[in-house]
């Protein structure tokens, strides 16, 4: 060791500028070469018919091979990124994107496999999908797995059509979800799409469920809860085991939304304190990469008295040969084509492989140490709404800073300046003015001191200087971009002046 | 272990200023009937060596070193250098949605290009940054186009892809949504249009149509836009190979543009990850689900980019939303853009033609069934798909996919399809063998 530290974590640097591919174009300018064709050319006019047949494509890109990289290369540093530093998103768990993963699922037996090729050639990717099945149940103690769904989103509304599945084969599919007040946008606008009434329901003094109005809400009319345990406050739910007895007294199930599901891995599953039915976000708790919004996936988890209701197919071992059933009658549909996102499929499992069981206990733990460490560091200089125990995340409020003037928002873009990506901003929207900060495991304590010192400074600037701080960022290439104009007028294309 | 990086003295003294002398401690408010006191029943972790072994013996087991004429919605079509070189970059593989426009221009610039090439390509005004694929763009699409009508019955033709059609029945039926079908002609292949016509009613929202459809022909979706136009419905164009719109007029008369880009530098990769897309006219863009990116300036009047018209999105709008599609597919989305720029105006045209030419060169040598244009898939009547497959395998090759699972009257025949990378003599032979 050698005792040196960075004081700072960056500095300003030289950013290359770039036009769009649209305005570098050139006529006549090529990035690709085609074999000669081995077969006879055909006239489109005449295969095709000529109404049939398009003129050029107008203002499609026309650049060299070397300008084509440049371009995407260029652009791609005008972007923050996990592999520059900690990205400390509330929520959304930006952990390291180990990239084995990445190689492992470009295999050419992998990555080439077409979806309708015979099962007998299938085998191997059969394989990968029954031993990250077998896992995604250990960890979470739950019974069966359809590993169909894209994203979490897709996830959520597999699990409420789930429900209402069963509920409607013993005759009504009951009429609300109940979501509480620190729930995630997607609960509710799955809800909604899955054909329920949504009812919220307060959070108690300590952000956690309430369950004495629990009791007094749930009813015959109750189809489930949408519960996120840890919750969004990053606060494991104390009462969960209650709160799944008072829903199954009256005949309703637990769904729980598993995008915090890290906070848990190893330490307790989902299925061993009452839940009915849970998705899981791949691309969080499992470490497939973002990748700048996607993609996802979101494999659903469910008890015994939801599994003939999962979508088809699903994958069976007969013998010691994997096939796909299609024979499902109670199952809900498909939810989308084919059997899922089988690329990232092959990256969650080669996470999991990784860690081992041990290893993903200790993800866990490391987790959620780095949250409370930076609690600990942070709560001297930040407002903390709701001092119950914090899990993988924590959520302070800008009370303070709201005095003088300076809002999460401008908080988190001051952040930058330190070169670091924002927190999440302003959720859950029962914190007023939410900083939520999820730093994942795979921080270093040095990383994390910066980030914390980061913030202090900042805290500090906000008292003496909060003009600095309200006008940040200072040292990107562009400055606050104008989003109400951006809305009022919305230009959502590249045309010729 | 080689992902989390700390030491354990750097541990303790974490511990030391959390205030508690192990992690577990960390995990003591948990109640007690909560936890989990036993290890996972899962194998200690391994090294990147073994890690690999595994997959490549995996890999070992399945298609790899056959030719394949599958297509069928997933297509193969070579995936230029340049689409890994770029999507490899940590700056866009291992960052978020780019919510915070300051740090993420490079993220959504490739979007605006990608939603700019986008309109370029299907002559809509208008695309979102992506959907998860197009099997779940097209019931967005029809609940989209329920919303603009205020109407709750869609047609869909049965040449659309029969895992899209399940898809749509599935989000559908929770929503109030008919969902009604119309056939094909048994000698073209294309819509049958009379059908369309005695099904269409006032309360159609949309009518549904695929082109090229599922057996590969170009069908009749202007006369299908014009149908629904008479009677206040929508036409929501499906597209499942997007090499096609290189070499194919866009349907302008669509109202909705619902696809699939797998065919754009996506691997097959098993069925996912794609990209979907949905593209429409500038009148219902506030109808429209999914990430939009648009341009505005920056406090010092620069160009810039951000997210925008989020009001639709459902964590500003929850139940009320549009979609409640969060995380979609903006690396997937980022291929495409690769490789649309890779081949460009020239390059796709060319690329386009190439296909039309090998699929026509092995529908030459085997008569395919329906009379209509196709451009690189094509029904052909085999007697025994299963066997001819048989046969095919042993050759190496992997034959078409036999049409009995979802269409029980084409049970005697396999949908066929051949691309730039399929090589005259592996067409050859499969000539032969089903001839």
């Amino acid at each position: 060791m050698s005792g040196k530290k960075l004081e700072r974590k960056a500095n300003t640097h030289l950013s290359p500028n770039e036009l769009l591919l649209f305005e570098r174009s050139s006529p006549g300018k090529r990035a690709y070469q085609l074999p000669e064709l081995d077969v006879p050319a055909v006239d489109a006019a005449e295969a095709l018919g000529a109404a049939n047949v398009r003129a050029e494509i107008t203002g499609f890109p026309e650049v060299s091979e070397v300008e084509a990289i440049r371009h995407f290369t260029r652009l791609s540093t005008w972007n923050y990124a996990i592999d520059y530093g900690m990205y400390p998103l509330g929520s959304c768990t930006m952990k390291y994107n180990p990239r084995i993963n990445e190689a492992v699922a470009r295999l050419e037996g992998l990555a080439w496999a077409h979806p309708y090729q015979p099962e007998s050639l299938s085998q191997g990717c059969l394989e990968v999908m029954e031993r990250l099945e077998a896992a995604l149940a250990e960890i979470t103690g739950m019974d069966a797995i359809t590993l169909q769904p894209s994203a979490g989103a897709q996830g959520e509304l597999t699990g409420i059509l789930l429900v209402r599945a069963l509920l409607e084969s013993q005759g009504n599919p009951r009429k609300k979800i109940l979501i509480p007040d620190s729930a995630h946008g997607t609960n509710p606008a799955t809800a909604a799409i899955a054909g329920y009434a949504v009812e919220n329901i307060r959070s108690s003094e300590t952000g956690v469920l309430d369950v004495s109005a629990l009791q007094r809400i749930v009813n015959e009319d109750v189809a489930a809860l949408m519960v996120t345990n840890p919750n969004t406050l990053g606060v494991f739910e104390e009462n969960i085991i209650h709160a799944a007895a008072i829903l199954h007294a009256k005949g309703a199930m637990l769904y729980m939304d598993g995008a915090n599901m890290n906070a848990l891995v190893g330490v307790a599953r989902p299925g061993d304190f009452g839940v009915d039915v849970l998705h899981l976000n791949l691309h969080k708790t499992f470490s497939t990469p973002h990748g700048g919004g996607g993609p996802g996936s979101g494999p659903v988890a469910v008890k015994k008295h939801l599994e003939p209701f999962l979508p088809a197919p699903r994958l069976v071992r007969t013998g010691g040969r994997l096939h796909f059933d299609y024979c499902r009658e109670k199952a809900i549909g498909r939810v989308r084509a084919f059997y899922g996102n089988f690329g990232v499929l092959v990256r969650a499992l080669a996470y999991i492989l990784a860690h081992g069981g041990p290893g993903l206990r200790n993800a866990t733990l490391d987790a959620v140490m780095n949250a409370v460490y930076i609690r600990k560091k942070l709560e001297p200089y930040f407002d903390l709404p709701y001092p119950s125990p914090n899990m993988h995340e924590v959520v302070f409020s800008d009370e303070r800073q709201a005095k003088l003037g300076v809002r999460t928002g401008d908080l988190a873009k001051r952040l930058i300046d330190y070169g670091f990506h924002p927190y999440t901003v302003s959720f859950p929207l029962i914190v007023h003015g939410a900083l939520m900060i999820e730093p994942t495991e795979t921080e270093s304590k040095d990383e994390l001191d910066l980030f914390i010192d980061a913030m202090i400074a900042i805290a500090k600037e906000v008292e003496t200087d909060p003009q600095l701080v309200k006008t940040a960022p200072h040292s990107t290439r562009i400055g606050r971009v104008d989003e109400v104009a951006a809305a009022r007028k919305p230009v959502l294309k590249w045309t010729p002046e | 272990m080689r992902y989390l990086p700390k030491s354990d003295s750097e541990r303790r003294e974490m511990l030391d200023v959390c205030g508690v002398g192990s992690a577990e401690e960390l995990f003591s408010h948990l109640p007690e009937a909560v936890r989990l006191n036993r290890p996972l029943a899962l194998a200690p972790g391994i090294s990147e060596y073994e890690i690999v072994d595994y997959f490549r013996e995996r890999a070992g087991r399945t298609a790899a070193g056959y030719a394949s004429f599958l297509g069928a919605g997933v297509y193969a079509h070579y995936r230029p250098v340049l689409v890994d070189t770029v999507v490899s970059r940590g700056e866009f593989l291992t960052s978020y949605t780019p919510y915070q426009a300051e740090i993420a221009q490079g993220t959504l610039t490739a979007i605006f290009e990608f939603q700019t090439m986008l309109c370029q390509l299907t002559g809509m005004d208008v695309a979102n940054a992506g959907m998860w694929d197009g099997s779940t763009a097209l019931p967005e699409a029809a609940m989209m186009a329920a919303r603009a009508t205020g109407k709750g019955r869609v047609l869909a033709a049965k040449s659309v892809h029969p895992e899209y059609r399940e898809v749509l029945r599935t989000y559908a039926r929770h929503q109030g949504m008919a969902v009604d079908e119309f056939g094909y002609d048994s000698e073209t292949g294309t819509v049958d249009l009379r059908d369309l016509e005695s099904k269409i009613d006032g309360l159609t929202a949309a009518v549904i149509v695929q082109s090229p459809n599922f057996f590969g022909i170009v069908d009749q979706a202007r006369e299908a836009a014009e149908m629904a136009h008479r009677h206040g419905a929508l036409l929501i164009l499906v597209f499942t190979e997007a090499v096609s719109l290189g070499l194919l007029e866009p349907v302008r008369e669509a109202d909705i543009v619902a696809g699939e880009l797998q065919s754009f530098a996506i691997s097959p990769s098993f069925g996912g990850p794609y990209a979907g897309v949905i593209a429409t006219k500038d009148k219902f863009v506030r109808q429209m689900p999914g990430r939009l990116v648009g341009q505005s300036t920056d406090s010092r009047g620069q160009r810039a980019f951000c997210l925008t018209l989020a009001t639709r999105e459902q964590h500003i709008r929850r139940e009320k939303a549009t979609s409640n599609i969060c995380t979609n597919q903006a690396l997937v989305a980022l291929m495409a853009t690769v490789f649309m720029t890779v081949y460009g105006k020239q390059g796709l045209r060319e690329l386009a033609l190439q296909n039309l030419a090998k699929a026509h060169y092995l529908a030459g040598r085997l008569k395919p069934r329906f009379g209509g244009k196709f451009f690189n898939e094509f029904v052909a009547r085999v007697g025994d798909p299963e066997a001819c497959n048989r046969a095919l395998l042993e050759k190496k090759i992997v034959g078409g996919l036999p049409l009995a699972r979802f269409y029980p009257e084409l049970a005697d025949s396999v949908l066929l399809c051949a691309t730039e990378m399929s090589r005259r003599a592996d067409m050859d032979t499969v000539a032969e063998v089903l001839r």
